[in-house]
């Protein structure tokens, strides 16, 4: 790629991402009040909440804690820019960590028991899903012997016919990421089993409207690497997507939250089962 | 090659002027001296002087090769015959048994091949040894220097041990200079009389206190050293035997089949030296001894002098069945030392079985034996060495001061002592933040197995997602503050504060500047063995370079401290009693809130941990053999 594409492409993440994140949001708002048998907030609403964060006053308890959410932010934005203009996936999850890395932080320096607690889980989580994301990124370069999410992309096969048990790797990641039942244990968007809020318990305002657009950087990564399961056919990765996000929300209504212990050992079984599994057919067919 | 002999020798002589200075003041300024010359002898190496200097250095010197043999015996000899007195005298009559043994190997060599094979480089250097020379040289130093001031204050502390630190400095000395010994030696018993050197130093050193607790660690550290020297002994005779060959750089050069079973001897002696599983006991066993005795053996000697022998052997074993066992063996030690540091509350101990744990990954690259795990390798080992360096002395620090080294009384240090809170800082994220963490040990090492074997991805992958864990929760312990002390940091000496001051400053120049030492160093090393070298691409350098430019501007929100904040008290459920910490309980009460990181005991325990990896091990050890045969 030129590097103006690269610029051209890096803008339009910038800016596109967190709005494509927040329409999702949106619709898994309506879409979870509808399998509630509620009417759910307008599509805009997850925007309309963000614009009234923004203008609401910073309470915090510890002065710097706040930094580590900018940090977390960045580098979220970071990582998506990483991803769409097609860089390296490995660096892209590693962006991706470092950026969860600073929003625990935060949580740990608030000092509060609660977010404390859920800056414990969060790590809990990270480690359980890293593997999943880890292997999808070695699968694929096993299939299309390239890190670089350009080449993956542009590869004529569709990786989602040889790669199944890591698409569904992917899946079980793609539910840990969007804060999704049954992994939601650091900070649920279920209020009937929600210990406070979690990890974000202590941040307020600015910094909170700062979190949830992150989140949604986080959640277009997410779903843009289930899409590259499918690149060869973009209009297959469009309907994937769409259902493998339908599927998530059903999921998150369907489940309680489960404890630590199952949600490490579901996502490292499935890594060690399926993932591993997959690549050793990948590797050894070839 | 006057040089090198000169680095080996300097220590050694500066150990015995040790031995025989009782002022205290005297001691404290020769050992300064000396760090000072073995560090800048090393750096020299590494930095050539221009031809009109270095000619005086470069005056033509010959090693009696006749006499060195003659030498090298006796000194065996006169070693095995120590540790033999020690196994009777401590009632160890398998470390008497080992002893035995190794001079029987002695003599036989001596024997069946004194005078038939020839050596024809006893030492030389290369640009891995001279960047490993650095690394003992300047880490190895620093530590000497630090240990003045510490131990010091040990013995202030602990009146109940007996004050020997003309031996601890005396020992520090030897085993630097033996530690360039096994560094520069070529000749394969010159190797292995350093390596056995070593191995007593440590012994000495681990039971320095002489508590019957510390005894039976340093006991356990020379029985299975000492298992590895054996296994060394067998290559030696093995080599000379059949193939004629005494020389490591010959040997390397074989990379035929028929080298490989000396090759995996000496890998097992390097797995013993390296903590390799089933053999990482006696590391954590050396936790017992003083400080910077721990930062010596776990940074810059003693286990990098096993995992520099693996390294050399890469070679050989690349291709190999028993590479891929070596491989094997570390990426079991790897995943389950990452995974055991979880359920460490003593900082030492997460810092001990995180040292095994990258051991482990240097293992395992140097199984594999391609240049690009190759490359990774040697750039683990000197982020490694500078960056646990560093923590230990930290760690150390904090122990002096507030009498215990749990992670849980780390609540608030940056409150407390915001200088050390900010350096075991820059240590941690040194060790698993970009680009030592993330870009060497997950993104270099996946993409050097990706292409070999994807089998061991799996222990990289879930290892790393580990390291994870553990690393983050003590980081959190340190910025977490509940209760607002006075800053305290008094009490520690200069010369320890500078010490860890440097090391921060190169923990963090080497971050920077880590693709000019690879450039340097290890690109030059690698392509002189494989003919290719991988280089980082442009692209990724810079992706990279801008990620640590955004960490390191993490400090400078430290001088915006945000003011136009509301500061309230945390949430308690809404039952504060005036404060952050205290709280309301149902019947009334007033309680204070306490916050505890999380461990997973049953779950990560060390003890199945290592007695599953243990096992595991043991048999991949055999197979390693078997199929070299």
């Amino acid at each position: 790629m030129s590097p103006w594409v690269t610029v051209i492409a890096a803008v339009a993440a910038v800016i596109a991402a967190p709005l494509v994140g927040g329409l999702l949001t949106g619709i898994d708002r309506r879409l979870s009040a509808r399998l509630q048998s509620r009417w759910g907030p307008p599509i805009l609403q997850p925007f309309y909440d963000v614009a009234k964060l923004l203008r609401k006053e910073t309470i915090v308890v510890r002065r710097s804690q706040n930094f580590y959410v900018y940090f977390f932010f960045v580098f979220m934005v970071f990582t998506t820019v990483l991803f769409f203009t097609g860089g390296d996936l490995l660096l892209t999850v590693f962006a991706l960590t470092l950026a969860g890395i600073f929003l625990v932080l935060g949580a740990y320096k608030a000092s509060s028991p609660y977010s404390f607690i859920g800056a414990e889980r969060e790590l809990i989580l990270m480690m359980a899903y890293e593997p999943l994301v880890l292997f999808v990124a070695v699968g694929m370069y096993l299939e299309t012997r390239s890190f670089i999410v350009l080449d993956i992309a542009s590869s004529p096969s569709v990786l989602a016919l040889s790669l199944p048990g890591l698409l569904i790797g992917m899946v079980i990641a793609l539910m840990f990421k969007m804060r999704k039942s049954p992994f939601d244990i650091s900070a649920s968007h279920h209020a009937h089993q929600e210990i406070v809020r979690g990890i974000t318990t202590e941040f307020s305002g600015k910094t909170l409207a700062l979190i949830e657009m992150a989140h949604w950087y986080e959640t277009t990564v997410a779903l843009g690497m289930v899409a590259l399961f499918f690149a060869a056919l973009p209009a297959v990765a469009a309907a994937a997507v769409a259902v493998v996000f339908f599927l998530v929300i059903l999921l998150d209504n369907v489940f309680a939250r489960v404890k630590w212990q199952l949600a490490l050992a579901s996502a490292w079984i499935t890594a060690a089962a399926l993932g591993v599994g997959n690549i050793l057919v990948v590797y050894f067919i070839r | 090659m006057t040089a090198l002999a000169f680095l080996i020798a300097f220590p050694l002589a500066i150990a015995i002027i040790l031995l025989v200075v009782r002022s205290q003041l005297l001691r404290s300024i020769l050992v300064a001296a000396a760090a000072v010359v073995i560090g800048a002898g090393s750096l020299l190496l590494v930095f050539p002087l221009p031809d009109s200097l270095s000619s005086i250095f470069s005056a033509s010197f010959e090693l009696p090769a006749e006499y060195l043999d003659w030498t090298v015996l006796g000194i065996e000899l006169a070693l095995a015959a120590y540790v033999f007195y020690l196994g009777i005298r401590w009632v160890r009559h398998i470390v008497s048994l080992l002893a035995l043994l190794q001079a029987g190997a002695a003599i036989a060599a001596e024997i069946l091949l004194g005078g038939r094979v020839e050596i024809t480089t006893p030492i030389l250097a290369d640009k891995f040894s001279l960047m490993m020379a650095v690394i003992v040289g300047v880490v190895g130093g620093l530590i000497a220097v630090f240990s003045l001031g510490y131990m010091k204050a040990y013995h202030t502390h602990h009146h109940e041990y007996r004050d020997r630190r003309r031996r601890f400095c005396f020992l520090q000395s030897v085993f630097l200079g033996a530690m360039f010994g096994v560094l520069f030696a070529n000749s394969l018993p010159l190797l292995l009389l350093f390596w056995e050197v070593t191995t007593l130093c440590s012994f000495l050193l681990i039971g320095y206190n002489g508590s019957p607790e510390a005894r039976s660690k340093a006991f356990l550290a020379i029985t299975l050293n000492l298992l590895g020297g054996i296994a060394f002994s067998g290559a030696i005779l093995y080599l000379g035997l059949t193939s004629g060959i005494l020389e490591m750089d010959r040997l390397v050069a074989m990379k035929s089949g028929a080298v490989l079973l000396p090759a995996a001897f000496l890998a097992f002696a390097g797995m013993t030296k390296s903590a390799q599983l089933p053999f990482s006991s006696w590391l954590l066993g050396a936790m017992l001894a003083p400080t910077p005795v721990s930062a010596l053996l776990h940074s810059s000697t003693m286990v990098k002098a096993g995992v520099y022998l693996v390294l050399r052997l890469a070679p050989v074993l690349m291709g190999t069945i028993t590479g891929t066992m070596v491989g094997l063996i570390g990426g079991v030690t790897f995943l389950v030392g990452s995974l055991a540091a979880i359920s460490q509350g003593d900082a030492k101990r997460v810092l001990a079985w995180s040292t095994i744990a990258n051991l482990g990954l240097i293992v395992l690259c140097a199984g594999i034996g391609t240049y690009e795990a190759v490359w990774a390798a040697i750039l683990l080992i000197l982020f490694h060495a500078v960056t646990k360096a560093l923590l230990f002395l930290c760690v150390g620090t904090f122990e002096q001061k507030t009498n215990t080294r749990e992670i849980e009384s780390m609540s608030g240090l940056i409150v407390l002592m915001p200088k050390l809170s900010i350096m075991i800082q820059i240590g941690i994220a040194g060790m698993f933040l970009a680009p030592f963490g993330m870009l060497v040990s997950k993104w270099a090492v996946l993409k050097a197995l990706v292409d070999s074997n994807p089998l061991l991805v799996v222990f990289v992958v879930f290892g790393s997602s580990a390291t994870l864990l553990f690393w983050v929760k003590w980081m959190g312990k340190l910025l977490e503050v509940t209760k607002v002390r006075p800053a305290d940091e008094s009490g520690i000496a200069t010369r320890q504060w500078l010490v860890m001051g440097i090391l921060s400053g190169i923990t963090v120049a080497l971050v920077g500047f880590y693709p000019l030492v690879s450039a340097w160093l290890i690109e030059p090393y690698v392509r002189g063995i494989y003919g290719v070298v991988n280089t980082i691409s442009q692209g990724n350098l810079v992706i990279m370079s801008i990620m640590l430019g955004m960490v390191a501007l993490f400090p400078v929100t430290f001088f915006v401290y945000q003011r136009k904040v509301r500061v309230v008290d945390a949430y308690l459920g809404g039952g504060n009693v005036d404060s952050s910490v205290l709280f309301q309980g149902a019947a009334g009460q007033v309680k204070s809130m306490e916050m505890k990181n999380y461990y997973f005991g049953r779950l990560f325990g060390e003890r199945w941990l290592s007695l599953a990896g243990g096992i595991a091990c043991v048999a991949l050890i055999f197979v390693m053999f078997g199929v070299a045969l």
